[in-house]
């Protein structure tokens, strides 16, 4: 399973914009790369990526090969209770990563 | 005393010339041209009219290397229940896959704002859309200088 870095602040007041950030360890290959032989290096790469709270869907992303070795996406949430932040990748052969944080609400 | 042949007649600016030409052909091997973004927006957005505004894109101005441009996309809206911004593309006009990411925006998002790392095979435009709850769509366009690209020969580096 990829290494994935979340950071959800601990508390929020509710109403509030909370910035989240995260990344997962990937080397999202865009096909144009060689190896030592000279052949070329196929794409594989994370093709969805999503993240939810409270029931409902915060932020998604269609992965494309044009974005960065280890995608890093950050974004704001607006707090409304406490629970889980959900977090989904889901790479091209299909095997889902998932990763969750607490978020408290005051 | 040397002799010099100068029979082939090689002028300095013809031989540079010809290395300039053929850099130039090496350079380019699978550049996606202004067909191929345009082709690329109108499979994203099909033949809706599009609007200048509404959208800041922040880019460094030179980026030393293409393998991660930070791109920061604001737009402005109040993300209310009944105006929001559905979703972001974001494209690059030469790049070989001009379609960079596609981001949607759910209810629980409190702004239309996103930061992200993309990877830009040179100096190029690169144009960010926002799809509104009303259908509209807006564009911003930003261009960004690259030294080395993400597709050029240090890439066994990264």
């Amino acid at each position: 399973m990829p290494n994935t870095r979340i950071r959800v602040p601990k508390t929020a007041k509710a109403g509030d914009a909370v910035e989240i950030r995260a990344i997962i360890q990937h080397p999202m290959e865009n096909g144009f790369r060689l190896d030592s032989q000279g052949t070329a290096i196929p794409v594989e790469i994370i093709t969805d990526f999503s993240c939810s709270y409270d029931g409902g869907q915060v932020f998604s992303v269609k992965l494309e090969p044009g974005l960065s070795a280890n995608p890093y996406f950050s974004f704001f949430l607006k707090a409304t209770t406490s629970g889980p932040v959900d977090f989904r990748w889901v790479d091209q052969d299909g095997t889902i990563t998932t990763a969750t944080e607490q978020l408290e609400v005051t | 005393m040397m002799e010099y042949d100068n029979s082939a007649n090689w002028s300095r600016r013809g031989v540079l010339a010809g290395i300039g030409a053929g850099v130039m052909l090496l350079a380019m091997p699978v550049r996606a041209d202004d067909a191929s973004v345009a082709q690329a927006i109108s499979d994203t957005f099909g033949d809706t009219p599009r609007q200048d505004g509404k959208i800041a894109l922040k880019l460094p101005p030179l980026a030393e290397t293409g393998n991660t441009v930070p791109l920061t996309v604001t737009v402005d809206s109040p993300m209310s229940d009944t105006e929001r911004v559905k979703r972001v593309v974001v494209f690059a006009n030469r790049n070989p896959r001009p379609l960079i990411a596609a981001m949607m925006f759910g209810p629980k998002a409190a702004t239309a704002e996103f930061s992200t790392n993309m990877r830009l095979s040179g100096t190029q435009d690169v144009i960010a859309m926002a799809e509104l709850s009303d259908g509209t769509i807006w564009q911003a366009q930003v261009r960004v200088l690259v030294t080395v690209g993400a597709c050029d020969s240090l890439q066994l580096r990264y």
